[in-house]
C-alpha cells in the first residue's frame, strides 16, 4: 500500500518510466528470480524514479562544477599576471589553499562551516539555506577545479610569446584586450589537453558529493544497495554509468580541440 | 553365466562409484561448512564486525579504543571459545560484505533481522535484542510522523528506515555517511528531526547532550536485531555455537545485565526472552 501511494505522488517522469518500467521490467525481474542477479532499478517503479532522479542530479551537478571551474580557471590566470600585488598574492593563496587539502575535506568544510554562516531563514522547523547542498557541492567543487584550471591556463598563457603581447600592445590593445582577443585564445589552445585531463577529474570527482547527502549517483547506488542488498550489481551500474559519462565528455572535448585547430600552430 | 558375473561387478561398480561419490560430496560440504570456525580455532584469534559509530553498542572510548555493549558480547565469545578477539569496525552499508568476503568470523553490529538479509548472510536464533525507528527533533518541532511530511529529516546513508519514512510519511530523507554528521546537520537546523533507530537516541538524549531535544513519535517497526555467520556456516558448528550462546545470554539475563551497564532503557524483549528461556529447576 505504501508502495502505491508514493508510486501515485510520484512526478511527471512517473509516466514515461512507467512505460519504460514495462518494456524490460519483466526481464529483469525474472533475472532474479532465476540468476539472483538483482538489477532492482529496472523493474522497481520507486527504485526506478530514484534512479532518474540521480542520473539528472548527476548530469546538473557536473554541468554546472565544469562551467563554474573553467571561470574561475579563467579569471584567475588573469588574476595571477595582474598589476595589483594584492590580487596575485590573493590568486596565489586561493591556488595554494585549494590545492593543498583534500577535496573531500573541503566539501564537509563548506557545508558545515561556511553552511551555517550563509543566510537561512525558518521554513517550519527547520533553517532552509539560500545556498544549500548542492550549491555548496558546485561551490567546492568548482574552487577545487578551478584551482587547477588557473594553473593550467597559466601554462598556456607563458606558452604564448613575449613578442605576440608587444605586438599587440604595439597595436593599441591594453593589457585585459590582449589577455580577451589575443594572448587567451592562443594559450586555450595550448592547454585544451590538458584542461580536458583536468575536467575528467573533476567529473569523477562529483562523486564526493554524497557526503553531503547531494542525491547523485553515489549516493543514490548506496541508498539502494542498502536497502536491497545488491552492492555488487549497483556497482557495475556505477561503473558503466560513470564510463559513459566521461566518454561522453572526452569524446567532445576532442571535437572541440579539432574545430578549434589552427593549421601550424601548437 | 559368466556374462551375468560381469554384468553385476559393472551395476556394483557403478554403484560403488555413484556411493563413493555421494559420500565425498557430503564429506566436502561438512567440511565446507565448518571452515570460518575451523579456521577461527587455528588462528587462535576470533574476527568480529562491530560498529564503531553507534554508543552505546559499540563506539570508541576516550583512549580510541572500541567498547559498547555488542564489543562485550564479542568478548564473551571469544572467552567461550578460547581465543583472542580482534575487533573490525564495520558500517551499516558494508557489513553483510565483510562477512561474506571473509574480512570476519562473526558480525555483531547492530544489524536488524530482515528476510532479505537473511538471503545474505547466516542470521542466528535468538535474537538479541529489538528496537524500533523514532526521531530525535527539537522539542515542539514535530508532534507526530505526518508532520514530517515534504519536510528534509537528516538519516543515515544505509539504515532501511530512511525508505520507509519516505513512503509512508512523505519525508525528504537527507542521508549523511555517518551519524555524527547527520546529527550535526540537525543541530545546524538543516533538517526537521533526525530519524534513527530509538535505542541510540535513547543513548544520545541520556548523554546529556541534547538537552533541548525530544524523542516524540510513538515508535515504529519493533524489528529484532540479529548476529549473524557467514550464510554456509549458519547450520554449522558455528552457526549452532553462536545459537546456542545467545540462548544462555537470555536464559542468565547477561543481556539484561550490559543493557543496565551500558545505560541502555530496558527492553520489553529482553524481559520476556529472559522469563522464556527460564531454566527448569529439577528439585
Amino acid at each position: 500500500m505504501a508502495r502505491l501511494s508514493i508510486a501515485g505522488a510520484a512526478p511527471a517522469s512517473f509516466e514515461g518510466g512507467g512505460s519504460l518500467l514495462e518494456l524490460f521490467g519483466d526481464f529483469f525481474k525474472q533475472l532474479y528470480d532465476t540468476t539472483g542477479w538483482n538489477f532492482v532499478i529496472f523493474y522497481d517503479q520507486v527504485e526506478w524514479d530514484r534512479f532518474i532522479a540521480a542520473i539528472w542530479t548527476t548530469i546538473k551537478l557536473i554541468i554546472a562544477c565544469l562551467i563554474f571551474s573553467v571561470i574561475v580557471g579563467v579569471v584567475g590566470a588573469w588574476a595571477q599576471g595582474a598589476k595589483s600585488k594584492l590580487l596575485r598574492y590573493g590568486m596565489a593563496g586561493y591556488i595554494q589553499f585549494f590545492r593543498n587539502t583534500p577535496p573531500f575535506v573541503q566539501i564537509l568544510f563548506f557545508y558545515f562551516v561556511l553552511g551555517n554562516l550563509t543566510p537561512s531563514y525558518d521554513a517550519g522547523g527547520y533553517q532552509e539555506a539560500y545556498i544549500g547542498s548542492f550549491g555548496w557541492a558546485v561551490i567546492s567543487l568548482g574552487f577545487f577545479a578551478g584551482a587547477f584550471n588557473t594553473e593550467i591556463f597559466r601554462s598556456g598563457i607563458e606558452a604564448v610569446p613575449e613578442s605576440t603581447q608587444e605586438a599587440a600592445s604595439a597595436l593599441g590593445y591594453t593589457r585585459l584586450q590582449s589577455y580577451i582577443y589575443v594572448v587567451f585564445p592562443l594559450a586555450f589552445r595550448v592547454c585544451l589537453p590538458a584542461l580536458n585531463n583536468n575536467l575528467v577529474n573533476l567529473l569523477k570527482t562529483t562523486t564526493l558529493a554524497y557526503g553531503i547527502a547531494v542525491p547523485e549517483m553515489m549516493y543514490t547506488a548506496n541508498q539502494v544497495w542498502s536497502d536491497n542488498v545488491n552492492v555488487p550489481e549497483m556497482m557495475i551500474i556505477l561503473f558503466i554509468f560513470y564510463v559513459g559519462l566521461v566518454a561522453i565528455l572526452v569524446w567532445g572535448m576532442h571535437r572541440w580541440e579539432k574545430s578549434m585547430k589552427i593549421p601550424g600552430y601548437g | 553365466m559368466k556374462m551375468k558375473t560381469k554384468k553385476t561387478t559393472i551395476i556394483a561398480g557403478v554403484a560403488a562409484a555413484l556411493a563413493f561419490g555421494a559420500v565425498t560430496t557430503i564429506a566436502d560440504q561438512a567440511f565446507a561448512g565448518n571452515d570460518r570456525f575451523k579456521k577461527v580455532l587455528a588462528r587462535g584469534e576470533l574476527v568480529v564486525g562491530v560498529k564503531a559509530d553507534y554508543k552505546p553498542w559499540g563506539f570508541r572510548d576516550s583512549s580510541g579504543k572500541i567498547v559498547g555493549m555488542e564489543v562485550d558480547m564479542a568478548n564473551d565469545v571469544a572467552k567461550a571459545l578460547g581465543v583472542k578477539l580482534k575487533l573490525i569496525p564495520v558500517q551499516s552499508s558494508n557489513r553483510m560484505q565483510f562477512l561474506q568476503q571473509g574480512k570476519i568470523d562473526l558480525m555483531i553490529a547492530t544489524m536488524s533481522d530482515k528476510a532479505n538479509r537473511r538471503k545474505v548472510v547466516g542470521v542466528t536464533d535468538p535474537n538479541y535484542y529489538t528496537s524500533g525507528t523514532n526521531v530525535l527533533a527539537k522539542k515542539g518541532a514535530v508532534k507526530m510522523w505526518a508532520d514530517l511530511k515534504d519536510k528534509p529529516v537528516c538519516g543515515k546513508q544505509g539504515a532501511f528506515y530512511n525508505k520507509q519514512v519516505t513512503s509512508r510519511y512523505g519525508a525528504k530523507i537527507v542521508a549523511f555517511v555517518g551519524n555524527a554528521e547527520a546529527k550535526q546537520a540537525l543541530r545546524d537546523g538543516k533538517c526537521v528531526a533526525w530519524v534513527y533507530d530509538d535505542s541510540s537516541i535513547m543513548a544520545d538524549l541520556a548523554s546529556g547532550q541534547y538537552k533541548d531535544y525530544e524523542m516524540p513519535m510513538k515508535t515504529e517497526d519493533d524489528t529484532p536485531w540479529g548476529l549473524a555467520v557467514p550464510l554456509d556456516e549458519k547450520d554449522g558448528i558455528w552457526g549452532n555455537f553462536m545459537s546456542g550462546i545467545t540462548y544462555n545470554w537470555h536464559r542468565t539475563g547477561r543481556l539484561i545485565e550490559l543493557e543496565k551497564k551500558w545505560g541502555i532503557q530496558p527492553t520489553a524483549y529482553l524481559a520476556t526472552m529472559n522469563k522464556k528461556f527460564e531454566a527448569y529447576e529439577p528439585k
